[in-house]
């Protein structure tokens, strides 16, 4: 810990932050807001206005769409950006399944977040790309 | 001499609320009103919490207007007076601007001590000073609160302390550093070269207070000032001269995104080394003081050892829309930790839960909910009639001081359930996340350009929508427009419909 806080280690930890010296990770941790959630605690609502970016420090969430849930998130995981950059309302619930703890960037932050951080840009967008490929594959 | 009885001797409670401050004075004072058997705990001898000390340089930045389009006492001038807390009987409503003369439309320290000392009185309300709340530890169904007094048990803890320990950030050297209370005299800055850890309210409150005394002035943390988003806080940004004097290019205030790596001591004076955050780079200062405005924490003693979870390195309890612990059941937060409930945080805009003006409103949905759910008090639902909803609904988003104070965070909610009734003031986040019956809830909210504008959730056969009506460029919300469109939206619910 040479002397900084718990969470700069935990975001230095994460493969999104990857690229990041200790002072560009400091400034992270001052940028973002850190939320906890109580099990069974909505944290994204499908079809309201309003979302941020998350990322998961610890515990877990379920994607949820009408009520079913579709998918598990944990640790290093990330969600909302699709509805932020789309502008749209998320089109899932993501519901705390344990106790759990996220970083958030608020929606109006997220574009100038991004442009800030080209790096975390890159990694954002190579997720993403897998994500559309595996998407693709399930449906081939 | 006669022996005064100190109210709340050691013993069993439904509830114990810790704290004479704001929250806890207005926490009680509700809880009262429902009814709900409690003691107050106070370390301190006197009532107003850190308003007793802070802030430092002796001015608060929530407004109390003295004249307003409405009479004082009245629901709708609470809007205009951010600081006196909440009554049922009108000669203890508005007490601040009483006191306050008409130099600023702000309080001083002493007016805001002043106006909680005397709330505290004309309730009448009891509270056990000089009793230390030590130690915590979980019992059968309930807690027990280990105390300079004894041991109190109770069956949900409220704990309105403050976010008031000082709190300095993890930098090395840092300890050599005073913190932003003990800033001391402005006259022991005098011509020297003032170094500030901090770029929020008190960092500038420290900044603008030394202007006049320091030969230089540096302000430096890692996240830049965003004066786009201090514009769209509730709360007033004061203090500001420091950073428009850099922006013109000042020569006596520098303020600077960087991560601060190390304070070192070279005889008198010290030797900073940053980093920038928002540029490449390293810069070193000299300073003859180095001051540390990187805020406070809730004082939280052991109750993290009881599994409590925190957010912001462990300075905020991290707590559920009725203020309770994510992670301890019955233990409960009121004041400026309420703050630890987030909500939708919709367009990013926080809750304004750090102030008297927010908090005071949190109180009472605590204790709304703590009396339903833990203690079985029947709530006053008044019904209406289908004709009376639209007129209540509209006069709400005009005027209702809950859903301006608390934008986004806190609604009024009317429900259709066999009868029409109003179910009160609840967390925006509580009404569309618990389910229900079909009801309205309307807020008032801002966008992220800072536009103001009213908003109404309609849940129908359990599932809720949501609504955002027009803008008005004079705030008048019970325009024709919005009586048409709300009241389309209200036909929506069956119950409802003519």
């Amino acid at each position: 810990m040479d002397g900084g806080s718990e969470l700069v280690d935990i975001l230095g930890r994460l493969a999104l932050f990857a690229d990041f010296t200790r002072p560009e990770l400091e400034a992270v941790a001052h940028t973002v807001d850190e939320e906890m959630f109580s099990e069974g605690q909505r944290v994204l609502r499908q079809g309201l206005s309003g979302s941020g970016f998350f990322v998961i420090l610890e515990g877990q969430a379920a994607i949820s769409v009408d009520g079913e849930d579709r998918w598990m998130l944990g640790p290093g995981d990330f969600f909302g950006e699709t509805s932020v950059l789309t502008g749209d309302s998320p089109t899932a619930d993501v519901i705390a399944t344990t106790l759990l703890r996220c970083v958030v960037v608020p929606g109006p932050e997220f574009e100038q977040f991004l442009l800030a951080r080209p790096r975390l840009m890159y990694r954002l967008l190579q997720a993403e790309a897998h994500r559309l490929r595996t998407a693709i594959e399930w449906r081939s | 001499m006669a022996v005064v009885e100190k109210p709340f001797p050691p013993g069993d409670y439904d509830v114990v609320v810790v704290g004479s401050g704001p929250g806890g004075l207005q926490t009680s004072y509700a809880l009262r009103a429902l009814g709900v058997r409690h003691a107050v705990l106070s370390a301190d001898e006197a009532p107003a919490g850190m308003f007793q000390r802070f802030p430092v340089f002796e001015r608060l930045i929530t407004w109390t207007k003295h004249d307003a389009p409405f009479e004082r006492g009245t629901r709708e001038y609470e809007w205009y007076d951010h600081n006196s807390l909440l009554a049922d009987e009108p000669e203890s409503r508005a007490l601040v601007p009483q006191l306050m003369d008409r130099t600023y439309d702000v309080p001083s320290r002493q007016e805001m001590e002043a106006g909680l000392a005397a709330f505290a009185q004309r309730t009448g309300l009891e509270i056990r000073y000089g009793c230390r709340w030590e130690a915590t530890r979980r019992e059968e169904d309930g807690l027990v609160l280990e105390t300079s007094d004894g041991e109190y048990r109770c069956r949900a803890a409220v704990f309105a302390i403050g976010v008031t320990e000082p709190w300095k950030a993890p930098i090395p050297g840092v300890e050599n550093a005073r913190h932003y209370v003990d800033t001391g005299s402005p006259e022991d800055y005098r011509g020297g070269r003032v170094f500030i850890v901090g770029k929020r309210n008190s960092g500038f409150e420290v900044a603008s207070g030394l202007l006049p005394w320091a030969s230089e002035v540096v302000l430096a943390s890692p996240r830049p000032v965003d004066t786009a988003r201090l514009g769209r806080l509730a709360v007033r940004a004061r203090y500001l001269n420091p950073l428009d004097e850099y922006s013109r290019g000042g020569a006596g205030a520098l303020v600077v995104d960087a991560a601060i790596e190390r304070i070192e001591r070279r005889g008198d004076a010290f030797r900073i080394t940053a980093r920038g955050t928002t540029w490449p780079g390293e810069l070193m200062f000299e300073a003859d003081h180095v001051l540390v405005a990187t805020g406070f924490r809730t004082p939280l003693l052991d109750l993290p050892d009881l599994g409590l979870a925190t957010v912001s390195d462990g300075r905020v309890p991290a707590l559920t829309p009725f203020f309770e612990s994510v992670s301890v059941p019955g233990v409960y937060f009121a004041g400026n930790a309420s703050q630890g409930s987030p909500g939708l945080r919709k367009q990013g805009l926080a809750s304004n839960s750090t102030s008297v003006n927010g908090f005071r409103y949190n109180a009472r949905v605590l204790a709304r909910h703590l009396a339903e759910t833990r203690f079985g008090v029947e709530l006053q639902r008044p019904a209406l009639d289908r004709g009376q909803v639209l007129p209540y609904l509209l006069g709400e988003l005009a005027h209702a001081p809950e859903l301006w104070v608390q934008k986004g965070y806190l609604v009024r909610v009317v429900s259709c359930n066999g009868a029409i009734r109003d179910e009160g003031i609840v967390p925006l986040e509580h009404f569309v996340d618990a389910g229900g019956p079909d009801a309205v809830a309307v807020a008032v909210e801002m966008d992220r350009e800072g536009t103001i504008y009213p908003a109404a959730y309609v849940r129908v056969g359990g599932r809720v929508e949501e609504h955002a009506l027009p803008p008005h460029p004079a705030r008048l919300f019970e325009s024709d427009a919005h009586r048409r469109e709300l009241a389309s939206l209200l036909h929506l619910i069956p119950a409802l419909r003519a």
